[in-house]
C-alpha cells in the first residue's frame, strides 16, 4: 500500500512537472513579465484575443471551367479548319452552363469526319451526344468539372499564400473552408488595416495578349454598329484604360480575338522597372520559353497588325507589331505609380488567380478589443475559480482541500495540453476553461456525496472512500462522454473561436477524469494511511 | 456542512405543477418566437455589418444616429454596450447595405460619418494623422516618411527605430488605454521627444477608436444557420444513441425530450429578452445539451441502481427516492457550475455576454428538467404501458458495464 502510494505520487508529480513545462517552457527568469512572455510563447492565442483579420473568400470556380471550355472551343475550331471543314459554328449556348459546347452547321459531307475528330480528341473530358441536323453537344464530364474546380481552389490558395507572404504577415492561415463549397479561410494575425492587402488578394492579375480585330471606338454601341450588329463568337469587346494606344488617348473600345496569344500562366517573371526614355515606372515581364516560341511565331507572321495587352479584362496597351517579339514585354503608361508597379509585378510573379474571388465575410478585431477580452476572461476565470474553491472548503472542510488541489492540478494539466498540442486559445476557449472549473468540480461532488452516504450507512472511512469512488465512476464516465460528444460536434461544425471552446472543454474534461478520479483518490489514501483504523475523516 | 439531509420530497406528486411551469415557459418562448420578437439573430447568421466603436467621452447616441441618417445610412442601429464608463457603441447595418460586391462599404461609410460628424475633427485636421485609429503598418510608414529623427529615408536604422516607436505608442494606446488616448500630452514620455513633436504637429485625436468590425455576406449567414441547426440536432441524436446504448431506449428518449425542452426554453429566453443569437451562443446551447444530460444521467443511474436493489417497489417510489438521494449532488454541482458561469456573465465582458446568458438560463433549466421532466416521463411511460396491458416493469436496463 505504502509503496504503491509512492509510485502514484511520483506519477502525479511527473504530470505536474511535464504540464508546467508545457505551459511555460524554460522561462528566461522568474519575474512576472518573463513568465508572461514564456506563457505567450507556448500558448497560441486566437485572432479574437491577439487581434487580426479573418476573411472568408469564395472562389468563382465556374470561371475556371469556362476558361477550360473556351480553350477547348478554340481547339475544336482549329481542328475543324485544319481538316478543311468550313461553315461549322462552335459555341457555348448557355452562359450559365460553361461546361457545354455546341457545334452546329456542319456540312452533310463532313459528318463522319467531325464525329471522328470529336471522338478521338475530346472524348476523355467530354460526353459527346450527336443531335438532329448534324449538331453535336459536348458536355464536360462531372469528374473533369470537379477536377477543374478543385485545381482552381488549390491554385487560388497557393497564389493567395504567396501574395500574403509578400506582405510579411506573421503566421497567416490560408486553408479551404466548408468542404465542397470552394471557399477559402484567410486569417491574418495583427492586421487591422485591410485596404491594400484586400486589393492584392482579390486582384485576379490575369495578364494576356490578344490580337486586335477592330477598333478603337468611343463606346460600346458604336463598336457593335461598326462590326455589324452582332459580335462574332470568337471575338470580344473590351474597354481600354486611358492612354492605352497613345499617351493622350481616352478610354476606348476594341474588338479582340477571344482566345489570347498567351495568357496568365505563361509568365515566368515580372519586375518593377523604369522606362529608359521617360524614367516613368513600368512593369517588365518575361514569358516562359514555350509561350515565348509561340509568341515569336505569331509576331513574325503578323508584322504590321495590332495586338493588345490585357490585364484583368481591361486593355492596358495597344501596339503595332514591328518585328518578332519572343519572351519579354512591359506594361507602362496609364498613371502607374511606383507602389502600383511593385504590387503588380509581385502579382504577376505569383501568377494569376485561376478565377475571380468574392469576399463573403470579414471580421476584424483590433488589438485593444483583444486585450480587453483577455483581461476580462482572466478576471472571470479567477473569480469563478476562487468562488468554487471557497465553497468546497467550507462545505467539505478537509475533503475540500483535496478537491481544490485536484481542481488546481486539473487547470495546470489543461493549460499544459494547450501548450503541447499547439491548439489555439480563443475567447470562448477561456470560457471553456471557466466551465471546466465548474464541471470539473462536479466529479468531486459526486464522489464526496457518495462517500458521505456510505459513511451515513455506517461504513468505515476506508470502506466508504472505496465504495464512494467505485460507485461514482460509472456516472462520471457517462457525464464526461456526453459533454465530450457535444464538444466533438462543436469542433466539427464550429469555426475558429468556437473550435477553440470545444478544444479547451475536451482537454479540460479529460484532465478532470485524471485529477478527480486518480489524484483525489491518492490524496484520500495518503490521509487514510496516516490515520488509525476507523478514525473519522473530514468530509 | 450539509444542505440536504435525508430529504423526502414527493417529486412525482408535483408533476402537474411541473408540467404547468414548463408549459408556461415553453409557450411564452414559442409565442415570442413566432408572434412577437421572432428569433433575434446575430450578424453571424443574419448577415450585415457591425462596427464596434469606443469613444473618448460619453457618446451622444442620438447625435450619431442623425449623423448616420444624414450620410444615407437610414436603418443603422446604434446601441451602447458594456459598462457605462467604457463609452462603447455598436453600429449595426442590415444586409442590404452589405452587398457582397463591396463587402466593407458599410464600414467605410460608418467610419467616414463618424470622422466627419462626431469627432472633434475640423478642417484644421485635414491631411493629419488620426492617432486614435492609425494601424501599425500605416503608422510605421508615416513615421518613415516624416523621419522626425533624421535617420535617412529607406535606411534599416530608421525602419527598426520607427517600428519600435510605433509599437511603444500602440502598446500604450491599445493595451493600457483600451484603444483611445484622451490627450496628446499623455503620449509625452511614451515615445521619443522628436516623434512626440511630430505627433503634436501632424497628428490629431479623433476622439473615437474602431475596435473591431464584423461583416457577413448573405451566403455565409445562410450557410451558418444551416450548420447550427444541424449541429444541435446531431448533438441531440448523439445523446439519444449514447443513452440507448448505456441504458434503454426510453431513458434516452426521456433525456432527449428534457434536453429539447431546455434548448427550447433557452432559445425562447433569447427571443423574449430580444438578445441576439450568435455563433458562440450556439456553442453554449450545445454545451447545455451535454450538461443537462449530465444531471439527467446522474438521476437515471441512481434509478437503475435502485431498481436492481428493490424490484418489488413501485416505480414512482423508486424514482422519488432516487431523485432525493441525488438531490444534494444535483443542486451542489449545478450551483457550482452556476457560480462559474455567473462570474463569466458578470466579468467576462460584452463579447461573451450572449454565451454566458445562455449558460446562466440553461443551467437553471437543465437542473430543473432532469428532476421535473425526464424522471416523470419514465413513470408516465410505465403507466401508459400498464394501461395498454403490457408488462408493467420498466426495464431496469441492461446490467451496467462497470
Amino acid at each position: 500500500m505504502q509503496k504503491n502510494l509512492k509510485t502514484k505520487t511520483i506519477i502525479i508529480l511527473a504530470f505536474l512537472v511535464v504540464s508546467i513545462y508545457g505551459i511555460f517552457g524554460i522561462p528566461h527568469g522568474v519575474s512576472g513579465t518573463a513568465l508572461k512572455d514564456a506563457l505567450l510563447q507556448r500558448i497560441n492565442l486566437g485572432l479574437d484575443l491577439k487581434g487580426g483579420t479573418h476573411l472568408i473568400l469564395q472562389v468563382m470556380v465556374d470561371e475556371a471551367v469556362s476558361t477550360a471550355s473556351d480553350s477547348d472551343m478554340g481547339g475544336i475550331q482549329a481542328d475543324l479548319q485544319q481538316n478543311g471543314i468550313n461553315g461549322a459554328t462552335v459555341s457555348k449556348p448557355d452562359p450559365n452552363r460553361p461546361e457545354v459546347i455546341q457545334i452546329t452547321g456542319v456540312p452533310a459531307d463532313h459528318v463522319s469526319d467531325v464525329s471522328g475528330i470529336l471522338n478521338s480528341r475530346y472524348s476523355t473530358n467530354y460526353d459527346i451526344t450527336p443531335g438532329v441536323n448534324n449538331t453535336w453537344t459536348l458536355t464536360m464530364k462531372p469528374t473533369a468539372v470537379t477536377q477543374l474546380k478543385q485545381n482552381a481552389l488549390d491554385k487560388a490558395i497557393d497564389v493567395i499564400r504567396q501574395r500574403v507572404d509578400s506582405f510579411g504577415v506573421k503566421e497567416p492561415a490560408i486553408e479551404p473552408y466548408q468542404l465542397g463549397s470552394y471557399q477559402i479561410l484567410v486569417e491574418l494575425p495583427g492586421i487591422d488595416d485591410l485596404g491594400r492587402i484586400k486589393d492584392v488578394i482579390q486582384s485576379t492579375a490575369r495578364l494576356e495578349t490578344h490580337e486586335v480585330m477592330g477598333g478603337p471606338w468611343p463606346d460600346k454601341q458604336t463598336a457593335l454598329q461598326s462590326i455589324g450588329g452582332t459580335l462574332p463568337p470568337d471575338a470580344e469587346l473590351l474597354q481600354s484604360m486611358p492612354g492605352a494606344s497613345s499617351p493622350d488617348s481616352t478610354a476606348e473600345w476594341y474588338e479582340l480575338k477571344k482566345i489570347p496569344i498567351w495568357g496568365g500562366t505563361d509568365i515566368r517573371d515580372a519586375q518593377p522597372g523604369h522606362n529608359p526614355n521617360t524614367n516613368e515606372p513600368e512593369v517588365d515581364f518575361y514569358l516562359t520559353s514555350a509561350a515565348g516560341n509561340k509568341f515569336g511565331q505569331f509576331t513574325a507572321a503578323n508584322i504590321g497588325k495590332q495586338m493588345a495587352i490585357v490585364l484583368d479584362n481591361r486593355v492596358r496597351e495597344v501596339a503595332v507589331i514591328k518585328g518578332t517579339i519572343r519572351d519579354q514585354g512591359n506594361i507602362a503608361g496609364g498613371g502607374i505609380t511606383e507602389q502600383y508597379a511593385k504590387d503588380l509585378s509581385m502579382l504577376l510573379r505569383t501568377g494569376a488567380l485561376p478565377a475571380s474571388i468574392h469576399f463573403l465575410q470579414e471580421t476584424t478585431v483590433g488589438p485593444s478589443l483583444g486585450a480587453d477580452s483577455i483581461h476580462q476572461g482572466v478576471v472571470a476565470s479567477i473569480a469563478g475559480m476562487l468562488a468554487v474553491m471557497a465553497f468546497m472548503l467550507i462545505y467539505y472542510k478537509g475533503a475540500g482541500v483535496n478537491a481544490d488541489l485536484a481542481l488546481f492540478l486539473n487547470l495546470v494539466i489543461l493549460l499544459g495540453f494547450m501548450g503541447y498540442s499547439g491548439a489555439t486559445l480563443t475567447l470562448p476557449g477561456i470560457a471553456g476553461v471557466i466551465l471546466t472549473i465548474g464541471m470539473g468540480v462536479d466529479s468531486n461532488v459526486l464522489i464526496f456525496e457518495r462517500i458521505r452516504e456510505e459513511l451515513r450507512a455506517g461504513k468505515s472511512p476506508a470502506a466508504a472512500v472505496d465504495q464512494g469512488f467505485a460507485h461514482a465512476i460509472t456516472t462520471i464516465i457517462d457525464t464526461h462522454v456526453t459533454t465530450i460528444v457535444s464538444a466533438a460536434i462543436l469542433f466539427v461544425f464550429g469555426t475558429g473561436p468556437v473550435k477553440g471552446f470545444a478544444v479547451t472543454l475536451t482537454f479540460g474534461l479529460i484532465a478532470n477524469f485524471f485529477t478527480a478520479v486518480f489524484v483525489s483518490r491518492v490524496i484520500f489514501d495518503a490521509l487514510l494511511s496516516k490515520k488509525l483504523h476507523g478514525e473519522p475523516i473530514s468530509i | 456542512m450539509e444542505f440536504f439531509h435525508d430529504v423526502k420530497i414527493d417529486w412525482l406528486g408535483k408533476k402537474w405543477y411541473f408540467l404547468g411551469f414548463s408549459l408556461i415557459f415553453s409557450v411564452a418562448g414559442l409565442i415570442s418566437l413566432f408572434f412577437w420578437h421572432g428569433l433575434p439573430l446575430d450578424v453571424d447568421f443574419r448577415g450585415g455589418t457591425v462596427v464596434r466603436v469606443k469613444f473618448a467621452e460619453k457618446p451622444n447616441v442620438d447625435h450619431i444616429r442623425s449623423a448616420a441618417d444624414k450620410a444615407g445610412l437610414h436603418d443603422a442601429r446604434i446601441t451602447q454596450y458594456g459598462a457605462e464608463g467604457n463609452n462603447e457603441v455598436m453600429v449595426t447595418l442590415s444586409l442590404q447595405e452589405t452587398s457582397e460586391a463591396a463587402l466593407d462599404q458599410g464600414r467605410a461609410n460608418i467610419v467616414r460619418t463618424l470622422d466627419q460628424n462626431y469627432s472633434s475633427t475640423g478642417p484644421q485636421n485635414q491631411g493629419k494623422l488620426d492617432l486614435d485609429n492609425v494601424s501599425r503598418s500605416a503608422l510605421v510608414s508615416w513615421l518613415e516618411q516624416k523621419d522626425p529623427e533624421h535617420l535617412g529615408a529607406d535606411s534599416n536604422a530608421a525602419e527598426t527605430r520607427y517600428q519600435q516607436q510605433a509599437d511603444a505608442f500602440l502598446h500604450f494606446r491599445d493595451d493600457v488605454h483600451s484603444g483611445i488616448v484622451n490627450s496628446v500630452d499623455q503620449i509625452r514620455g511614451i515615445v521619443d521627444p522628436a516623434v512626440f513633436s511630430a505627433f503634436q504637429q501632424d497628428g490629431y485625436l479623433s476622439g473615437f477608436h474602431v475596435q473591431g468590425a464584423e461583416i457577413v455576406g448573405a451566403q455565409v449567414g445562410k450557410q451558418l444557420q444551416k450548420q447550427a441547426i444541424l449541429a444541435t440536432l446531431y448533438s441531440l441524436a448523439g445523446m439519444l444513441v449514447y443513452l440507448w446504448f448505456r441504458f434503454e431506449l426510453i431513458y434516452g428518449v426521456a433525456a432527449v425530450v428534457a434536453c429539447f425542452h431546455d434548448t427550447l426554453i433557452t432559445v425562447g429566453a433569447f427571443s423574449l429578452t430580444k438578445q441576439e443569437i450568435s455563433l458562440t451562443v450556439i456553442a453554449a446551447i450545445l454545451t447545455l445539451v451535454g450538461y443537462s444530460m449530465n444531471d439527467t444521467i446522474v438521476v437515471f443511474d441512481r434509478i437503475r441502481e435502485n431498481l436492481r436493489l428493490s424490484r418489488r417497489e413501485p416505480l414512482d417510489v423508486v424514482v422519488n427516492r432516487s431523485i432525493n438521494q441525488t438531490l444534494s449532488r444535483t443542486v451542489l454541482t449545478s450551483g457550482l457550475t452556476f457560480l462559474t458561469v455567473l462570474s463569466l456573465y458578470v466579468f467576462g465582458g460584452e463579447v461573451l455576454h450572449g454565451f454566458s446568458f445562455a449558460l446562466v438560463i440553461g443551467i437553471l433549466i437543465g437542473t430543473y428538467s432532469s428532476i421535473a421532466v425526464a424522471s416523470p416521463m419514465l413513470v408516465a411511460y410505465q403507466d401508459w404501458r400498464v394501461r395498454r396491458g403490457k408488462a408493467a416493469a420498466l426495464p431496469a436496463a441492461r446490467k451496467a458495464r462497470v
